[in-house]
């Protein structure tokens, strides 16, 4: 089957390089699938989960944003943060996690750091959910 | 002249301060080389998000972003990027100055600036001189990761968006070699000056341009900030090697000059003592 080079990149340097079948997933205006071949595009994403399917095994990696950029034979994905399934630190995941739900327990609505709360609080459960592979 | 054991004390103490410097001249060399590497790793990064922001912001005439067109200037915004501790030769002196001249040269009022320190060194010299300092941050590690930075490049980049200021220079030591390192001033915010060399793709847009330069840009500017933050934590080094090899150098010429008028003044002694002995023994015949 043809296959599609995609990498990862971050500032902190590249976090995943491979060539996949199929990438998938989830740009602002919904899931995407991208496969060999595809028109060239730019699309921002949602804090999620990347799926990439290589023969029967699918990688993960969980991006906090960020953007995505496909040419017929590449796809790039630029985040300011982005881990591997099995490099992300769970703990430090849950703890961020309660951490912001308890910020978000205090605060009122409406204001900047309920919004900040609230987007560290959905990178924690994506981080927690891309290393159980919950997908 | 110094006693003998005057200058043997000066001697030991001047080699355990080069003992010192020699330390903290390896520990920088290491830490330079590391850092090299950070700005390397960052490189492709970089590239990529400059070359799909050129091919959007230059590519589709028709889209317009706050952050793209340049407004009347009512407040000019300074990034000054400094170390957190000296010991690094002109380092710091070098880019506060600049700063501060092109301040005194362009504002007569302190209304008509703020500015955001990075790192320790720049924060108190702008605060000493009662200038307007509205954001700072102090002790970034030596080899930063993004998410350090990231609170303070998101708050930097929404000021210019609220219109605390409207435009941002960012001033920092750009990394040349390990031994030469220049002050560098770079305007920073509206992004005008976009350019790629790479050849420029036409892209799809998902859902529109004007709602992805919305993201990209922002994301952009926080990754020049970064940028500029890493080729300075290189020369900071680079700077910190230097000095302490002047100074370990120094401590040496000081170390051999010192016992040179040691073994004069122990020689002078025992001329002495002999001249006794003999002055004694003639008096006895």
């Amino acid at each position: 089957m043809k296959t599609i080079k995609v990498s990862v990149v971050t500032p902190d340097g590249p976090v995943y390089e491979s060539d996949v079948e199929m990438v998938s997933t989830k740009a602002q205006s919904g899931e995407l699938g991208i496969l060999p071949g595809h028109i060239p595009m730019v699309a921002p994403l949602q804090i999620g989960a990347v799926r990439l399917k290589n023969g029967g095994k699918t990688d993960f990696v969980a991006v906090s944003g960020g953007f995505l950029e496909v040419r017929p034979e590449q796809v790039t994905i630029l985040a300011q943060s982005a881990e591997q399934a099995d490099e992300i630190d769970v703990e430090r995941a849950v703890r961020a996690k309660q951490r912001a739900e308890q910020r978000l327990n205090e605060q009122k609505r409406e204001n900047i750091d309920f919004r900040r709360a609230e987007l560290a609080l959905q990178r924690a459960i994506n981080r927690i959910e891309v290393s159980e592979r919950k997908f | 002249m110094a006693s003998l054991r005057d200058i043997k004390n000066r001697i030991t103490s001047t080699k355990k301060t080069s003992q010192i410097t020699k330390a903290m001249q390896m520990v920088s060399a290491a830490k330079m080389n590391k850092a090299e590497m950070n700005a390397k790793s960052f490189v492709p990064y970089m590239e990529k998000i400059q070359e799909v922001t050129a091919s959007i912001a230059l590519g589709s005439k028709d889209v317009s972003h706050p952050m793209l067109t340049s407004r009347p200037v009512k407040k000019t915004g300074y990034l000054v990027i400094t170390s957190d501790r000296g010991l690094a030769g002109a380092y710091n002196s070098n880019v506060l100055r600049n700063v501060y001249q092109t301040i005194q040269k362009r504002h007569k009022s302190p209304d008509e600036y703020a500015i955001i320190a990075i790192g320790r060194v720049g924060r108190d010299f702008f605060r000493k001189r009662n200038m307007n300092v509205i954001l700072d941050i102090v002790a970034v590690a030596d080899q930063p990761a993004f998410a350090e930075i990231k609170d303070i490049a998101s708050k930097t980049v929404g000021m210019f968006a609220d219109e605390t200021f409207d435009e941002l220079y960012m001033y920092y030591s750009h990394y040349v070699s390990a031994i030469q390192q220049d002050v560098t001033e770079k305007k920073l915010l509206p992004l005008t000056d976009i350019s790629s060399s790479k050849k420029l793709t036409s892209y799809e847009f998902e859902p529109s341009a004007e709602e992805i330069l919305k993201v990209l840009l922002p994301q952009y500017a926080e990754s020049l900030i970064y940028g500029a933050l890493l080729d300075s934590k290189a020369s900071e080094h680079a700077a910190r090697m230097t000095a302490m090899q002047n100074a370990t150098d120094n401590a040496k010429e000081l170390i051999n000059s010192l016992s040179l008028s040691y073994n004069r003044a122990r020689q002078a002694a025992i001329t002495q003592e002999i001249t006794e002995i003999v002055g004694g023994a003639a008096a006895l015949e």
